[in-house]
């Protein structure tokens, strides 16, 4: 089968590829954009924000979401804040600082058209977002404030308070809310997207799953856009939200949208420790914490000393240490890596050894307590909530947890998939963040596409393509239909013994540890032994109670877990093949001094991989990465 | 952080569906862990009533960090439970005493009829939003973010109202089932800032309207709403309400056909 990874990179400078491409890009009349249908899945930073640009733009939008509202999509949950080359401060800061800084961040492993794209239409989105009411932080004078995050060396991010997501997701949200009031856009909460259906080739449509009433509904348009996030609870515990999925992704993987780089996961370094069998997930706390609080670890190995009784000579800020250009503030992966050493060394606090301290009292004298609490007031309290300690009186007790999927369905520079008319936004894709995610990145780029990009290349597709019309009456609808309720009925009679949570934590334990911060080729191995195993254990042994027609959280768990169980034995397999290690991928093989070892000549390239059906072995495709404006180097923070 | 254990009783409100009758269950909670959250102590009782075949209690819940506003019950008479400014998911079990019976019931308004145990539909304060709440901005073509200058303290007074995460706690705890202090949240957050001043006063009429016909009750100013709120959103937003729609109605002006020139 032919190659289908055309990238369309657009010919010309980096700096006027997009302008160039808006130019060239088909447009469709006034009155013929609200004769089309687009169908946007999830409500998100990136669904949201294009349902209600593509509405704006007169389409005729239906926007689903598996929650009772829109606005409570994961993307809320992101604390610290959002990038965005305005140069405000003052500090040196350029497009094309932004542009480097995140290439270099994603360890060569991003498509460089895509990101100048992200970084120039970054300044647009703060405008936008502050335009439409986002609370921003502010200066005295009235100004816009600015910190700097994980990663960079100048002031670009932009933030409110600890809730940054929070309030972007509103103005999405709020901006899709206004389409839905004038008509533009249909809103139906509660639904899963349990397939995709194809005609001629092209995607026309959707099968969801109505969470409240457990019907089946089908759903035509004329493209479908994906928007429905990562892929972090493969690992059970993580700091994704509890209904994170990667099936509305999955199902259309399995329909023939190639996947991307699925092995690039980043484990965040700020999360709260592990605390007991029973922990259902893990909780972020901001990576903005690092502007101003020192990560150390007691020198002496097993110096159980409460940490305010260890003395300044006897603790190790490692990252000031071994980074000193960049110290706190070393890249995610870096720093997550770093705190993983030296707990394996037996230097880790906590009672199960695996914490390290991260501590706010130099700052809290330098700036007083007054200030520390108007930066990080409500993340203090949230873990004083949730440890019973408060971060005022004695430091912080850190961990590395899984956070953010940098792969996804692969998209060219248009966000298409290997299908036509399928296009994926946000962290459904794969595209801008490389083998590592760099801090306040990723609600830039899912205000980015959903913004400033779809309502583009969604134009040219509907623009240049001819589309029959179909209905839902259509055999691809109907089979489509008749797939899923199969696979319901068959979840619902298996009527085993474990519970679908026992199944998920199962998985996360063998994903962890052979495919989380560190990786090998004989864990990957064994893991790939595993995983099928539990698959099979699970098709024969699952319990789901209760009946599929109506309300079932069990059957909607299992279906994700189902999918979870397919894409973890991917991610291993992705894992096992990329014979290098590069931003959050870690093989523990290729290393120098404890730093990632890439490997240009063999492996610059997206990996996408094909579905060839059921218990078949994916085939692995490849796009050359080629970087013409930063230059292939050793990534280096120190 | 491993210490010490509980064991709870919990009468727990049991609704197949909006129109089965319900009532309360008793079911234990053993050996709970004073490090878990209140949602993973419900999470481990779940998990015994499926290994027995029974349904799990369905309650609203996703990102357990406090912030997205899903979850919510009402705990011994108190939503969200016994502690201030705090969500249900952020509730741990270290705050409840060995032995305890605790009453778990779902958020009671007729504005949010329960979907299932304790599941209700709240997406009248969607409704709600999508009747003003909003500032019109089409995509793409902003003015520079600095060229509107913001005072900080009206940007952060601002910030405060938009803290609400639209739980839907203020309607449970008001005995008019109000949601006065959801919807003038969102009012003030916007008439605070320069950007929401052309549509200020439409908004307010709007929002207002369309909280009235959700079938919310009318705030008589008690503070139970403030008091619940796990955000902390101040009872002076429902003044500014109050005062932006007064003065919204008094100056309202007939509208005039749209006809545009030939």
């Amino acid at each position: 089968m032919a190659n289908k990874l055309d990238s369309k990179i657009p010919s010309g400078s980096i700096e006027d590829k997009w302008t160039k491409s808006k130019f060239d890009y088909k447009l469709v009349n006034p009155a013929n954009k609200r004769k089309h249908s687009i169908i946007v899945v999830g409500t998100g930073l990136a669904g949201a924000s294009a349902a209600a640009s593509l509405g704006e733009l007169g389409y005729k939008v239906k926007a689903f979401c598996v929650h009772e509202s829109p606005r409570r999509a994961h993307s809320v949950a992101a604390q610290g804040g959002i990038n965005a080359a305005k140069n405000y401060q003052n500090d040196g800061d350029s497009t094309y600082r932004l542009f480097y800084d995140t290439v270099k961040g994603g360890d060569f492993r991003a498509r460089e058209a895509n990101v100048y794209r992200l970084a120039e239409v970054s300044a647009n989105i703060i405008d936008q977002m502050v335009a439409q009411g986002v609370p921003f932080a502010r200066e005295y004078g009235g100004t816009l404030a600015n910190r700097s995050f994980g990663g960079a060396q100048v002031s670009r991010t932009f933030y409110a308070r600890g809730q940054t997501g929070q309030q972007l997701l509103l103005g999405a949200y709020s901006e899709m809310m206004r389409q839905v009031d004038a008509g533009t856009v249909e809103l139906r909460t509660r639904r899963e997207m349990l397939d995709l259906v194809i005609v001629d080739g092209k995607a026309r449509g959707i099968i969801v799953r109505n969470l409240i009433t457990g019907e089946i509904e089908s759903h035509e348009a004329d493209a479908v856009v994906i928007a429905s996030g990562g892929y972090s609870n493969v690992f059970f515990l993580s700091t994704n939200a509890m209904a994170c999925a990667v099936t509305a992704a999955w199902k259309a993987h399995k329909r023939g949208a190639y996947f991307a780089n699925p092995c690039y996961t980043q484990i965040h370094p700020t999360c709260i420790p592990v605390h007991g069998e029973n922990q259902s997930k893990l909780t972020l706390m901001s990576e903005s914490l690092r502007n101003d609080g020192r990560v150390w670890v007691p020198k002496a190995v097993g110096d159980k000393r409460h940490p305010n009784d260890i003395p300044e000579n006897e603790r190790d800020y490692y990252l000031e240490r071994v980074y000193p250009s960049f110290g706190n503030l070393a890249p995610r992966d870096v720093a997550s890596r770093q705190a993983k050493y030296r707990c394996d060394e037996g230097r880790g606090v906590n009672e199960s050894g695996k914490a390290v301290y991260l501590d706010f009292a130099d700052s809290i004298k330098r700036l007083g307590e007054d200030k520390i609490s108007e930066r990080y007031g409500n993340l203090f309290e949230m873990y004083e909530k949730i440890t019973g300690q408060n971060p005022y009186k004695q430091p912080m007790m850190i961990y590395p947890a899984p956070h953010y999927t940098m792969g996804g369905l692969w998209v060219d520079y248009n966000l298409e998939s290997t299908i036509p008319g399928l296009f994926v936004a946000g962290e459904a894709n794969f595209s801008d963040h490389g083998a590592n995610r760099l801090g306040a990145s990723a609600l830039m780029q899912g205000l980015a596409d959903g913004y400033f990009v779809l309502p583009y290349t969604l134009g040219n597709y509907l623009g240049s393509t001819k589309l029959e019309k179909v209905s839902i009456t259509n055999d691809a609808f109907k089979a489509a239909e008749h797939g899923v309720k199969q696979e319901i009925s068959k979840l619902m009679n298996i009527k085993g013994n474990r519970t679908v949570d026992s199944f998920h934590k199962e998985l996360g334990n063998i994903m962890w540890e052979y495919c989380g911060m560190g990786r090998n080729e004989e864990g990957l191995k064994k893991a790939l032994q595993e995983i099928p195993k539990l698959r099979e254990e699970f098709w024969q042994n699952v319990r789901i109670p209760g009946d599929a027609n109506y309300l079932n959280v069990e059957l909607e768990k299992a279906g994700r877990v189902a999918d979870f169980m397919e894409l973890g034995e991917l991610m291993c397999r992705d894992a096992l093949e990329r014979k290098e290690s590069c931003g959050g991928h870690f093989r523990e093989e290729y290393q120098v001094d404890g730093e990632a070892k890439r490997d240009d000549a063999n492996f610059c390239h997206v990996a996408a991989w094909e579905y060839t059906g059921e218990n078949k072995a994916s085939v692995r495709h490849t796009e050359e990465l080629k970087f013409e404006n930063v230059h292939l180097a050793t990534r280096s923070y120190k | 952080m491993a210490g010490k254990t509980l064991n709870l009783t919990l009468r727990v409100w049991r609704q197949k569906g909006p129109k089965d009758q319900g009532g309360f269950v008793d079911l234990q909670a053993k050996n709970v862990s004073e490090d878990a959250s209140f949602l993973e102590m419900l999470d481990a009782v779940n998990e015994e009533l499926v290994s027995k075949g029974d349904e799990p209690i369905a309650f609203d819940h996703d990102c357990r960090e406090g912030i997205c506003g899903a979850c919510g019950f009402v705990i011994d008479g108190e939503a969200h439970g016994p502690m201030k400014s705090t969500t249900v998911c952020q509730l741990h079990m270290r705050n409840f005493t060995d032995g305890a019976t605790l009453t778990i019931e779902p958020f009671r308004a007729q504005a949010f009829p329960v979907i299932k145990d304790l599941m209700v539909n709240r997406s009248a304060m969607d409704r709600i939003i999508s009747a003003g709440g909003y500032i019109s901005q089409n995509a793409g073509n902003a003015v520079d973010a600095n060229a509107i200058l913001v005072p900080k303290a009206d940007a952060d007074e601002a910030m405060s109202s938009a803290t609400c995460i639209q739980c839907g706690a203020c309607v449970a705890a008001c005995k008019n089932a109000s949601a006065a202090l959801f919807t003038s949240a969102k009012i003030s957050h916007m008439a605070l800032l320069p950007q929401g001043q052309v549509e200020r006063k439409e908004r307010a009429l709007r929002m207002v309207a369309a909280m009235d016909a959700e079938g919310f009750g009318a705030c008589t100013t008690t503070g139970a709403c403030e008091a619940a709120c796990p955000k902390d959103i101040q009872l002076t937003n429902i003044s500014r309400m109050n005062r932006e729609f007064l003065v919204a109605n008094a100056t309202k002006r007939e509208k005039h056909s749209d006809g545009g020139a030939g």
